[in-house]
């Protein structure tokens, strides 16, 4: 009988001294997803893979792997491997001993290991380099030969720290495509560790974001950003107007969902200010508008609609938008 | 009103030739720069060995050198069986000094760069390791004579234990001797570059290997000891080339009862048999040197340099 989920994390929180890095946390991933642990720096995301590839204890709480506890077992033993940040290749082995490292731990034979490292430096384009140090190469041909490593145990769970964050922005584009490839080909699940909202919206069926320790939202990309729960989500993937309110919540609105209209148009909801930042940004134009209650809201209207009634910096305006695209959040 | 020449300057200075020259000066420079430090050598290292081996040709009798060119000092000591056997001996306790040291100065620094974590305390402990040498040579040696000997320290408590019922014989004055004092001299020469090259493991590969599957004595085999190899190398040149050369210890410790390639030259020179001395000098050099090119050989240090180059270049692009 197959799990129900690839990976459950039940209250795990892990302490350094005072510090809390995660706090009480419960994560279900389902089966052969793509999950990207989301958020800005400090928040928890590393830590929690890390504790999941057994690289970090748990203070408390389990993580169940395939519906197996392994809170407390060795990272080999887990059924997860792990790329480095950094892509940790051993520099005194060329790539196909590289590739080769974790079945000869394992006891594998010379010929069986090397034929097995083939198939995967086959998968990862990169047969040609077999020969190679790794000193020899670019980052993004590293890049491949640690994906190569870390498959080639054939883990049901692969962990990504911050992949693409070495590479150059063409680079990370194809690469980017290249690991949601794999994940589809190699149908198990991947859990990748980025601060880059655009990477995980492009990668995750799962995307986690995470602040202070805590996961804020976890949800399919499309909801995460269109439905964020939290003020710090609609902060952090951008696109929003936070707005103030009475109680313990603000009121978010997607900003290319914001119009704008001359001062004295009667429309509600609205809010009146001066414009005060234009700028052109292609398919768009964002606006900015210094509301008169004291907070800054954008709005981003399609070019037609902006020229087909342009406004000035000066200009007094008003920011409306529709009851329906307002979302109450939690301020935080 | 200087603009013209100036002008003019910089045109010459980017027409081919102009440009050759400044290559020239900056090559002249470089070169210059080097100058000290080539002068050092060439004074306390070339000039020496040049007169050494100059020397090593010359006949003596029993109160001066002759200059006159001679093979016989070379013939003397190679058809000797004196001297291959005391080389035999000099590099057996080489040997034994070496495998000891590479043992402990290895274990040391594995612990201090892999177990200790605060720099504090790293610090701390690596002065510890320097405290043998806040005395002199001698000193060090001869505090062992009351630790070591017949009626010492060490038999003392033994024989009060009950663990023997004679004094141990070869405590002191012995080869055990001789490399118990080698080895507490120059551990600390093979421990250093040991721990050195092991502060340069990127941690990454330790966690990637354990995430592989490799359990500690596979990480230690697979990971550690290949990226330490440098640090083995620099410290066993160290050790080799010191114990190689040696007399003191060697002396002392036996108690005169063993040979070394030093002390015979030692002897060589107390009977103002300069040349001789100089003739076996320049065997232990180019044996020395055999042994050290042996060993840069199978570690390939310099592909080591060019290869933390290339692995700057590769970051840089």
């Amino acid at each position: 009988m197959s799990a129900r989920y690839d990976v459950e994390l039940i209250a795990v929180t892990k302490r350094y001294g005072a510090t809390v890095a995660v706090d009480d946390i419960d994560l279900r991933i389902p089966q052969r997803s793509y999950c990207c642990l989301l958020g800005p720096s400090g928040c928890g995301k590393t830590t929690t893979l890390r504790v999941i590839a057994g690289h970090e204890t748990v203070t408390s709480g389990d993580i169940l792997i395939t519906d197996q506890n392994i809170t407390n077992s060795p990272p080999a033993q887990r059924g997860t491997a792990m790329m480095f940040q950094n892509y940790a290749l051993f520099p005194h082995l060329n790539c196909i001993d590289n590739v080769a490292f974790g079945l000869k731990m394992r006891g594998v034979r010379k010929a069986a290991r090397y034929a097995q490292a083939r198939e995967f430096l086959e998968l990862t384009q990169m047969t040609a380099y077999a020969e190679r140090l790794p000193s020899q190469l670019s980052g993004g041909q590293q890049q491949r030969i640690a994906l190569a490593r870390a498959l080639v145990t054939k883990p049901k769970i692969l962990l990504l720290d911050e992949p693409l964050s070495a590479l150059d922005p063409f680079l990370r584009g194809r690469m980017r495509e290249e690991l949601k490839r794999l994940q589809n080909e190699l149908g198990i699940t991947f859990i990748h560790v980025t601060h880059s909202q655009e990477e995980a919206m492009a990668l995750a069926d799962l995307v986690v974001v995470m602040e202070g320790g805590r996961i804020q939202q976890a949800d399919a990309p499309r909801y995460v950003f269109d439905q964020p729960k939290t003020a710090f989500v609609a902060r952090f993937l951008g696109g929003h107007n936070l707005m103030p309110r009475d109680d313990a919540t603000e009121l978010a609105v997607r900003t290319d969902r914001c119009r704008l209209f001359a001062i004295d148009d009667v429309v509600q909801p609205s809010l009146p200010g001066a414009v005060s930042a234009i700028e052109y940004q292609g398919t768009r134009v964002q606006v900015t508008l210094d509301t008169d209650l004291g907070i800054r809201l954008v709005s981003h209207l399609p070019d037609e609609v902006f020229y087909g009634h342009p406004f000035q910096i000066g200009d007094r305006a008003r920011l409306s938008w529709s009851r329906s695209d307002a979302h109450p959040v939690i301020a935080n | 009103m200087s603009t013209v020449p100036v002008a003019a300057e910089r045109a010459a200075l980017a027409a081919a030739p102009g440009a050759r020259g400044r290559l020239n000066v900056a090559r002249a420079a470089a070169h210059f720069q080097a100058a000290p430090m080539a002068m050092v050598f060439l004074c306390f290292l070339v000039f020496p060995i040049v007169a050494i081996v100059v020397v090593s040709f010359f006949d003596y009798d029993s109160v001066q050198i002759i200059p006159r060119f001679t093979l016989e000092n070379y013939r003397e000591l190679l058809l000797s069986k004196v001297t291959w056997e005391t080389y035999l001996n000099t590099f057996r306790f080489a040997a034994m000094t070496w495998a000891v040291t590479l043992l402990i100065g290895f274990t040391l620094s594995y612990f201090l760069a892999f177990h200790v974590h605060s720099t504090l305390m790293r610090i701390g402990l690596s002065l510890v390791c320097t405290v043998p040498f806040w005395t002199s040579n001698i000193i060090r040696m001869i505090s062992w004579i009351p630790f070591l000997g017949r009626n010492g320290l060490l038999n003392m408590a033994l024989l009060r234990l009950g663990i023997i019922h004679q004094p141990l014989e070869f405590l002191l004055f012995s080869d055990f001797a001789v490399v118990l004092a080698l080895v507490h001299l120059n551990t600390f020469f093979m421990m250093i570059p040991i721990f050195n090259s092991m502060m340069k493991i990127d941690r990454s590969l330790i966690e990637a290997a354990r995430d592989a599957g490799a359990r500690a004595p596979q990480i230690l085999w697979n990971v550690v000891i290949p990226l330490s190899k440098t640090g083995i190398a620099v410290g066993s040149i160290f050790v080799i080339a010191l114990v190689m050369g040696d007399f003191v210890t060697v002396r002392l410790m036996s108690g005169g009862q063993s040979a070394s390639v030093g002390l015979m030259m030692a002897n060589s020179i107390s009977l103002l048999q300069y040349p001789a001395a100089a003739a076996n000098a320049i065997l232990l050099l180019f044996l020395v040197l055999g042994l050290i090119a042996g060993i840069v050989r199978s570690v390939d240090i310099r592909g080591e340099l060019t290869g933390s180059i290339a692995r700057a270049r590769a970051a840089d692009e």
